[in-house]
């Protein structure tokens, strides 16, 4: 199984005025998670649209291995998706995915199949409309799974799910990965897919902030240190006579884009003695909200996601 | 085609895993079988002076294909309601989502709509025929009036009937894809069927200019396909299309609604 790429290729989105998505370009490799983030209202569901061709972008190309998905022979069976999840509350969870296979020519034995591989093999024969966030969650991934596709773009898919069910997605999202699929889903909370993601896609007011691995999401803010004195006020006099802009919090000051050295140096030389010393730990959520709270920040260069 | 076939499967598939047609179909069989025998047992059962000929009311012959009409006269808007609501659920629940991922191409998702709002009125037609034909001649008989069930006019009419009650299908997906608000398509059926064609229809039958445009409204298309109407009845216009042109009309109204919707709607964002 070796999914495809999926490629944002300057993709933006005018509803009216309003400039929804504005000049998205970047890459989703195969065989690894990619986070889509993003606070809400910043047009990752648009965006996630758009690639599924519900959406028509006002300009550029968002493509699954270079075709746009209203040109997929087989759409279900190359991509599997879950953007709402939403039901006829009439129907079973068994007899929705009766009505998915009838639509795309999957074999009828994929249903059995996909109910097991999500848990629901219990709650099938229920009508929907009496189904949990939580199941629903299931049933849409169900959906998805259906055509046992080297695709998967979801929408917030952790939404929803208990602690058990969360932990559950996160192996599966893994063990899909490793197989070669390529896997897109979209978070409002860096925290929530933190533990599942490979790479990130941060966007904010529409317009791309920062594109690559989890990893060096930090390294884009630059490092923080968080340091601490009894003389806090003599301290923070020292950071800011040396251009930095020290905030003050409850564990002592922090500094960004300076590391614990060079802040050790700096009270050394003005000899403030000091009382801790510390990277800020927690950083990448700190590093996330910055980076989709600066209100017209330039575009953070795009870099590719390694493969 | 394979796709039009797959889009069909999952409409079918869709119609017949929820309750709605069958609900509609009991409450239909219900509605038209106590009108037909209601009307046939009241003109059976009438006094003398009322049926006299110059009262205008059929008598005799004339009153069995009037009863079993009752199926498409009184019928006809629930395979409007079935066919616009296997549109607009589908907003309602917010699953075109799911409908456009699985079949990206909507042109033949409508298609497949349209089919199964033909077959699904034609099933209710089947349903709504056996109700009026069956309780209506078990009416007609207790007042020994001839049934008429062994004459094939009759049952030429009666497959008019069903036909007409196809083409109301289609209408209503039509409909449902012009006006893809629920609520709203449900009160534009019930406000123009039962409030204003059968008044317009009404002042037809007293304003002459009116009447030449009021035979071309789709009730009274409906009504020249059958053949047989209670708006006769009533005073109103009479029938004065030809069967065939009443179908060719009913099914021009269905296609004029579906491009339109086609045109709107069905192609915008879906967000």
């Amino acid at each position: 199984m070796t999914g495809s790429p999926i490629l944002f290729d300057r993709v933006s989105k005018n509803f009216g005025e309003v400039a929804a998505v504005v000049d998205l370009d970047f890459a989703v490799q195969p065989g690894r998670v990619t986070g889509f983030l993003g606070p809400n209202g910043a047009g990752k569901t648009t965006s996630l649209r758009i690639l599924l061709g519900l959406v028509a972008a006002s300009a550029g190309t968002a493509t699954i291995g270079g075709d746009a998905y209203l040109r997929l022979r087989h759409p279900m069976r190359s991509v599997g998706s879950t953007l709402e999840v939403s039901f006829h509350p009439g129907l079973t969870g068994r007899g929705h995915l009766r009505v998915v296979t009838a639509a795309t020519g999957i074999d009828r034995s994929r249903v059995d199949a996909v109910l097991e591989q999500v848990g629901m093999s219990e709650h099938a024969d229920r009508r929907i409309g009496g189904y949990s966030m939580g199941m629903r969650q299931r049933l849409g991934l169900a959906t998805a799974l259906l055509g046992d596709p080297g695709v998967l773009v979801l929408d917030e898919p952790i939404n929803g799910l208990d602690p058990e069910g969360i932990r559950w997605i996160r192996g599966l999202l893994r063990t899909l990965a490793d197989e070669g699929r390529t896997i897109l889903l979209s978070s409002h909370l860096l925290t929530e897919v933190q533990q599942t993601v490979d790479d990130v896609v941060v966007i904010a007011s529409g317009r791309q902030r920062y594109v690559g691995p989890l990893a060096a999401l930090g390294a884009s803010t630059g490092p923080a240190t968080v340091v601490d004195a009894a003389d806090r006020r003599a301290l923070a006099a020292v950071l800011t006579l040396e251009g930095h802009e020290p905030v003050i919090g409850p564990d002592g000051l922090t500094v960004t884009g300076l590391d614990p050295d060079a802040v050790g140096r700096l009270a050394l030389a003005a000899g403030i003695p000091l009382r801790a010393l510390g990277a800020r730990s927690g950083g990448l959520e700190d590093d996330f909200l910055a980076l989709v709270s600066e209100p017209d920040a330039p575009d953070a260069p795009a870099e590719e996601v390694a493969p | 085609m394979t796709t039009y076939l797959r889009s069909l499967a999952s409409e079918f598939a869709k119609v017949f895993q929820t309750r709605l047609w069958w609900l509609l179909a009991i409450i239909l069989v219900g509605y038209v079988g106590t009108a037909a025998g209601g009307i046939a047992l009241a003109f059976a059962f009438a006094p003398e002076a009322m049926s006299a000929p110059g009262a205008g009311l059929p008598v005799g012959d004339a009153l069995a294909p009037l009863v079993y009409s009752m199926a498409s006269a009184t019928g006809f808007v629930f395979p409007v309601i079935l066919g616009a609501i296997s549109v607009t659920s589908e907003v309602r629940h917010r699953t075109l989502t799911t409908t456009f991922t699985a079949i990206p191409r909507r042109g033949i998702v409508l298609a497949g709509k349209a089919t199964v709002g033909l077959v699904m009125g034609a099933m209710l037609g089947v349903l709504a025929f056996v109700a009026s034909v069956g309780l209506g001649a078990l009416a007609l008989g207790l007042g020994d009036i001839d049934t008429r069930l062994g004459e094939s006019d009759i049952w030429a009419m009666i497959a008019r009937g069903v036909l007409a009650m196809a083409l109301w299908g289609f209408v209503g997906v039509g409909l449902g894809v012009m006006v893809p608000s629920q609520i709203g398509s449900i009160v534009a059926i019930l406000a123009f069927t039962q409030f204003i064609e059968p008044l317009v229809r009404l002042a037809g039958g007293l304003i002459e200019p009116l009447g030449e445009v009021v035979k071309f409204l789709p009730g009274a298309s409906g009504d020249a396909l059958v053949g047989a109407s209670f708006y006769t009845l009533m005073g109103g216009a009479g029938i004065e299309l030809e069967w065939w042109q009443g179908a060719l009309l009913l099914a021009g109204y269905g296609l004029l609604f579906l491009l339109i919707g086609r045109a709107t709607f069905w192609r915008r964002d879906v967000t």
